[in-house]
C-alpha cells in the first residue's frame, strides 16, 4: 500500500503533525481537563457561601473555555486526522483498523464532551435557582470525567503506538489497550494537565478581577492552594513514567536506546518540567504568604508558556521514544512494514511504490530516481535543506567544505540503523541506495531540483538535466579533491 | 465505462491495506451513510444560517427587528457548527477505513490546501463568537460588525469546494495522474454543480429549521420582535425554503448528467429518481403553506419534514451506490495487486529466512560484524566520521578490555568529529570479543 507523496520541504512533514498535536494537547490538557474541574468547584463554592461573584468569575472563565475548546480545541482533533493522512498515511491506515472500535468509543465520549461543555455553559444564566441550579452543577462535574475519559483512551493509543505489549501476538484490541505504560502516562498528564489548569485559571483570575477586591484573593488562594497540591503529584507521577520508560526500551529492544539525542530530549523535559513546577510552587506559596504582589498576571502567563512548552517538549520526546517505529515492531517510521522488508530489500522500494515517475533506474532518470527515493524512504522525518536536513547531518559527518564520499555515504545508508539506532534500516536495494546517493551529491552542490510529486506518469528532470546535474557534481567533486591534495602537500 | 481510462491507472491504483476491516464493511458503509447525512444536516444549518443571519443584518437597517433576528440565528449557528464538527469525525472514520487509498489519495494530492481547512475552521469559528458577542459593542458600526461576519461566510463558502474536490477527486482515479494540485483537481467533473446543490440544500433545511426554531412554544416570540408576527415570519422561511428546494430540481438532474458514466448504474439512478419524486410530496405541502392564510401557517411542518428526511435518505444512499459503483473496478484491480504482491513477498520472506538461518549457522564472524555495525564510520587507512581502523589499532594494540570498555560506552573525545553512540548491551560478550578480535588481528596483517 502506498500513496502520492506530500512533502513540506522547508519545515518537514513531521513539523506539521507535531504543530497542529500539541496546539491540541494544550487545548485539551490546559482548558478542557485541567481547568473545568476548577470552574466547577468555584460556582459551587459561590452557590454554597452565597456570593455571587464566585458565579460570575467562574461564568466569565468558563466563557473563555468554551470558545477555546470549540475552536481552536475541535479543529486541531480534528486537525490531527487530516495531517496524519498526509504525513504518513501507511501508519494511519494501518492504526486506524486496530483501534478502529476506539476510536469509535472515543468519538461517542467526544461527542458528550461537546454536548456537555455547550450545555454548561449556556444553560449557566438559565439554571439559576434551586434545582436546577444542582442540575447544572451535575453538569459541570460530568463534562470534567468526560473530558478525562477522552484522554484516557487517547492515551492507550498513544502507548501503544510507543509500545504494543503483547499485541504482536495477540493483535486483539485489550492488548493493545493495555500496554505496559498506560498508568504511568495517564497519571502524568493527568496531574500536568491539572496543574496546566491551574496556571491558566490563576491567570484568568487576575485578568477579570480587580486589584484588591475580595474575590480576587479568595480565588488566587483557592487556586494556590489547589496547585501546591497537584504539583508535587504532577512531579511524582512524571518520575514514574521516565523511570518505566527507558525500562521498557531495554527489555523490548535488543540494543540499548541511551543514544545522544534521547538523551539530550531526556535532560531537556527533566530540566524544563521541573523548573515549571518549581515556578508553580514558588508562586503559589508567594501568594499564601505575601498575597497582593505586582505584576502577578505577568508571571501567570510566564508560567502557562512555560507548562506549555514543557507539554510540548515532552510530546515531542515522546515521538522519539518509538523511534525506529511508527508502531513498534510492526511498522517503521519510514511507514515501511517489518515484515515488507524481505521483498523491498530485494526488489527496491520504486518497484513497488504506485506512485513515482521511475520504477526502475537508468543512468538517464537516475536524479530523479534519487529524489523519488528520498522522498520514500526519509522524507517523512527529513528534509534536504530545512529543518533535520540531511545536508547538516553529512556536513557535520564528513566536513562541510569537503565533497561527502561516495562509499561512506552508500554504506552509512546501508547499515545506519545499526549504530544510529533511531534510525529505521533503508528498505531498498544497492541499486537505489545509489540513485539516493547521486541525488544528495547531486544537492551538495546545486539547489535541490524540483520534482512534480504528482506528476507519476512523467519524468521531471529531462536527460538533458539529468546529465548536466551529475556532470556538474563530478566536476565539482575533483575540483574539491585536487585543492585538498594541495593544501597536504603544502 | 471507460475501459481505456481503467487500463491506464491499473498501474496506479496499486496495493490496499493488508489488515482487515475493524467492522463488517455493511455496517461501515451503514455508519458511513447516517453519520454523513447527521454530519451534513448540522453543516446545512451552520451555514445557510450564515447566510441568512447575514442578509437579515443587512436588513437590519431598515427595520431594527430584522436585527433581532440576524442574532437569533446567530445564537443557532454556535451550537450547530459544534455538532457539524463532533458528528463529522465518524463518517471521517468510515470512509478512512473504507476507502483508505482512494480518500488518502485525494488528500495528498490536495496537499496544502486539504490541511488548510483546519487554520480556516478555527478563524471562521473565532468570527462567529466574535460577531455573537459584540451585537450590543458594535451596535452603532453596523459595517464592521457586518464584516466580521462576512468573513466567516465567506470562509464557510469556500471550505465546502475543498471537501467536494478531495470526495470527488477520490472516484476518479483515471484523474490522479493528471491532476496539479487542489486548483485543478476543483475542475475535476461536478465539483461545481455539487457545490451549488450543496448550498442550495443548505437555504432548504434552514429556511424548514428556523420555521421550527422560533415556531416552538417555549419560544418567546412576542418578546423579542415588535413588527412582526410569528406567523408572517414562519412564512418567510417557508418562502426561503420553498424557492431553494425549487432550485434542486433543476440543479439535481444537471448534477447527474455531468457526473461521469462510470459510477452511474440502474441503482444509483432508481435511488436518486425516487428520491426526487418523494421529494415533490413535501414541495407541494410547503406551496400550501406559503399560499396559506397567515393564521393557517405552520400546519404542514411536520409532514413536510419527514417526506424531506426520507428524500434526503434516498439521496444519501444515492450518493453512496455511485460512489461504490465508481470505485468497484479499480477495487477488483488493487484486490489483484495486493494479492501479487502478498504472494511475491511470501517467497523473499522465505529466502530471507533461509538466508538468516544459514548465517547464524555459520557462527560469528568479527569481520562480519565490523562490516555491518562499524564500517560505515571507519575506513581501513583515512578518517571518516570517526578516526581510521590503523589509528584505532595503533591505541588500542594489546588493550582488548580497553578497546570492549570504550565501544560500549564511548565519551566525546576528539573535538573535530561527532562523538561515537554507545554500543552497551548490542554485542553478547563473544561477539565482542570475535570483533575486537578481528580489528587489532586482521589488520595488522
Amino acid at each position: 500500500m502506498d500513496f502520492p507523496i506530500f512533502h513540506l520541504s522547508l519545515l518537514g512533514d513531521r513539523f506539521l503533525f507535531v504543530m497542529i498535536a500539541i496546539l491540541h494537547t494544550i487545548v485539551n490538557h490546559g482548558f478542557a481537563i485541567g481547568l473545568v474541574p476548577i470552574i466547577s468547584i468555584m460556582e459551587f463554592k459561590g452557590f454554597q457561601n452565597r456570593n455571587p461573584e464566585w458565579d460570575e468569575l467562574a461564568y466569565k472563565m468558563m466563557k473563555v473555555v468554551f470558545i477555546i475548546t470549540t475552536t481552536v480545541g475541535a479543529a486541531t482533533g480534528v486537525g490531527i486526522w487530516f495531517s496524519a493522512s498526509l504525513v504518513n498515511p501507511n501508519s494511519i491506515a494501518s492504526l486506524i483498523r486496530v483501534f478502529f472500535s476506539a476510536w469509535l468509543f472515543e468519538w461517542v465520549i467526544f461527542v458528550s464532551e461537546v454536548a456537555l461543555v455547550m450545555f454548561y455553559f449556556l444553560t449557566w444564566k438559565k439554571w439559576t435557582l434551586g434545582l436546577s441550579k444542582e442540575k447544572h452543577f451535575a453538569t459541570g462535574y460530568f463534562l470534567s470525567i468526560f473530558s478525562w475519559c477522552t484522554m484516557a483512551i487517547i492515551v492507550a493509543i498513544l502507548g501503544f503506538m510507543m509500545d504494543p505489549g503483547d499485541w504482536e501476538q495477540k493483535r486483539t484490541f485489550w492488548y493493545g489497550f493495555l500496554n505496559p505504560i498506560y498508568f504511568p502516562q495517564l497519571a502524568f498528564r493527568t496531574f500536568l494537565a491539572l496543574l496546566l489548569g491551574g496556571s491558566v485559571a490563576l491567570f484568568l483570575i487576575h485578568a477579570f478581577t480587580q486589584r484588591g477586591t475580595d474575590i480576587r484573593a479568595k480565588a488566587v488562594k483557592f487556586v494556590s492552594l489547589w496547585v501546591l497540591v497537584v504539583a508535587p503529584l504532577a512531579l511524582i507521577s512524571g518520575w514514574w513514567y521516565w523511570y518505566c520508560i527507558p525500562d521498557l526500551m531495554k527489555s523490548h529492544l535488543s540494543v540499548a536506546l541511551g543514544t545522544i539525542q534521547f538523551q539530550n530530549w531526556y535532560k531537556l523535559i527533566i530540566q524544563i518540567l521541573v523548573s515549571g513546577v518549581i515556578l508553580a510552587v514558588i508562586l503559589a506559596l508567594a501568594q499564601l504568604f505575601k498575597p497582593k504582589f505586582k505584576y502577578a498576571i505577568v508571571f501567570y502567563a510566564i508560567l502557562v508558556v512555560w507548562l506549555s512548552a514543557s507539554l510540548g517538549v515532552f510530546e515531542r520526546a515522546r515521538e522519539f521514544v518509538r523511534k525506529p517505529y511508527i508502531i513498534k515492531n510492526y511498522m517503521y517510521a519510514n511507514g515501511y512494514k517489518v515484515e515488507d522488508y524481505p521483498l523491498l530489500l530485494k526488489d527496491g522500494i520504486l518497484k513497488h511504490a504506485d506512485f513515482v515517475s521511475t520504477k526502475e533506474i537508468t543512468p538517464d532518470n537516475k536524479v530523479e530516481a534519487g529524489k523519488n527515493v528520498f522522498m520514500l524512504a526519509c522524507a517523512q522525518c527529513h528534509t534536504v535543506n530545512g529543518l533535520n536536513s540531511i545536508r547538516t547531518n553529512f556536513n557535520r559527518m564528513y566536513g562541510v567544505n569537503k565533497p561527502w564520499n561516495r562509499e561512506a555515504m552508500h554504506q552509512y545508508i546501508r547499515s545506519m540503523h545499526n549504530a544510529r539506532t533511531f534510525m529505521p534500516p533503508f528498505p531498498g536495494n544497492d541499486k537505489e541506495i545509489d540513485a539516493l546517493v547521486t541525488y544528495f551529491k547531486v544537492t551538495q552542490y546545486s539547489i535541490d531540483p524540483k520534482i512534480n510529486v504528482h506528476g507519476f506518469n512523467e519524468l521531471s528532470i529531462t536527460k538533458e538535466q539529468n546529465k548536466l546535474l551529475i556532470d556538474n557534481m563530478n566536476r565539482k567533486d575533483s575540483l574539491q579533491k585536487s585543492i585538498e591534495r594541495k593544501s597536504t602537500t603544502h | 465505462m471507460n475501459i481505456l481510462s481503467i487500463l491506464l491507472s491499473a498501474n496506479t491504483i496499486g496495493k490496499d491495506v493488508t489488515l482487515p476491516l475493524p467492522l463488517p464493511e455493511w455496517l461501515l458503509i451503514v455508519v458511513l451513510i447516517l453519520m454523513f447525512l447527521v454530519h451534513l444536516l448540522f453543516i446545512n444549518l451552520m451555514v445557510g444560517g450564515t447566510i441568512l443571519s447575514f442578509i437579515y443584518e443587512i436588513l437590519g437597517k431598515k427595520n431594527k427587528d430584522y436585527i433581532t433576528l440576524s442574532e437569533e440565528i446567530g445564537k443557532t449557528i454556535t451550537v450547530n457548527k459544534s455538532l457539524a464538527v463532533v458528528m463529522g469525525v465518524a463518517p471521517l472514520l468510515a470512509i478512512n477505513t473504507l476507502y483508505t487509498k482512494f480518500f488518502y489519495t485525494a488528500n495528498s494530492l490536495t496537499g496544502l490546501v486539504w490541511i488548510l481547512v483546519v487554520p480556516l475552521v478555527i478563524i471562521s469559528f473565532l468570527l462567529i463568537y466574535l460577531h455573537k458577542y459584540t451585537f450590543k459593542v458594535l451596535e452603532t458600526r453596523l459595517r464592521l460588525h457586518l464584516t466580521i461576519l462576512g468573513g466567516a461566510l465567506a470562509i464557510f463558502l469556500f471550505i465546502p469546494f475543498i471537501f467536494l474536490t478531495n470526495i470527488n477527486l477520490m472516484l476518479f482515479p483515471d484523474k490522479w495522474a493528471v491532476v496539479r494540485g487542489f486548483w485543478d483537481a476543483l475542475l475535476t467533473p461536478a465539483v461545481f454543480t455539487r457545490y451549488f446543490h450543496f448550498v442550495n440544500a443548505s437555504l432548504a433545511i434552514t429556511g424548514l429549521f428556523l420555521v421550527g426554531y422560533i415556531g416552538r412554544k417555549k419560544y418567546l416570540f412576542e418578546d423579542k420582535f415588535n413588527t412582526i408576527s410569528r406567523k408572517e415570519l414562519q412564512r418567510q422561511f417557508y418562502k426561503i425554503a420553498f424557492y431553494a428546494n425549487l432550485a434542486q430540481f433543476i440543479i439535481g438532474p444537471i448534477n447527474l448528467l455531468v457526473l461521469p458514466s462510470i459510477g452511474m448504474k440502474a441503482d444509483t439512478l432508481f435511488t436518486i429518481i425516487g428520491g426526487a419524486i418523494i421529494a415533490i410530496i413535501p414541495t407541494y405541502y410547503l406551496w400550501k403553506e406559503i399560499t396559506a392564510s397567515t393564521e393557517n401557517v405552520g400546519r404542514y411542518f411536520v409532514r413536510i419534514v419527514v417526506f424531506f428526511s426520507i428524500t434526503v435518505l434516498f439521496m444519501g444512499t444515492g450518493r453512496h451506490l455511485y460512489r461504490a459503483n465508481a470505485v468497484r473496478p479499480y477495487q477488483v484491480e488493487m484486490k489483484k495487486n495486493t494479492d501479487k504482491y502478498l504472494s511475491e513477498l511470501k517467497v523473499a520472506q522465505q529466502e530471507s529466512k533461509a538466508k538468516a538461518d544459514k548465517e547464524a549457522k555459520s557462527g560469528i564472524s568479527g569481520k562480519a560484524l565490523f562490516e555491518s555495525k562499524c564500517v560505515m564510520c571507519h575506513a581501513p587507512d583515512r578518517a571518516l566520521v570517526g578516526p581510521s581502523v590503523k589509528e584505532i589499532v595503533s591505541i588500542y594494540k594489546g588493550n582488548k578490555e580497553g578497546m570492549k570498555n570504550w565501544i560500549n560506552a564511548p565519551s566525546k573525545k576528539r573535538a573535530n568529529m561527532s562523538q561515537m553512540p554507545a554500543f552497551n548491551g548490542q554485542f553478547k560478550d563473544n561477539e565482542m570479543e570475535a570483533l575486537v578480535k578481528s580489528i587489532l588481528e586482521d589488520t595488522e596483517k
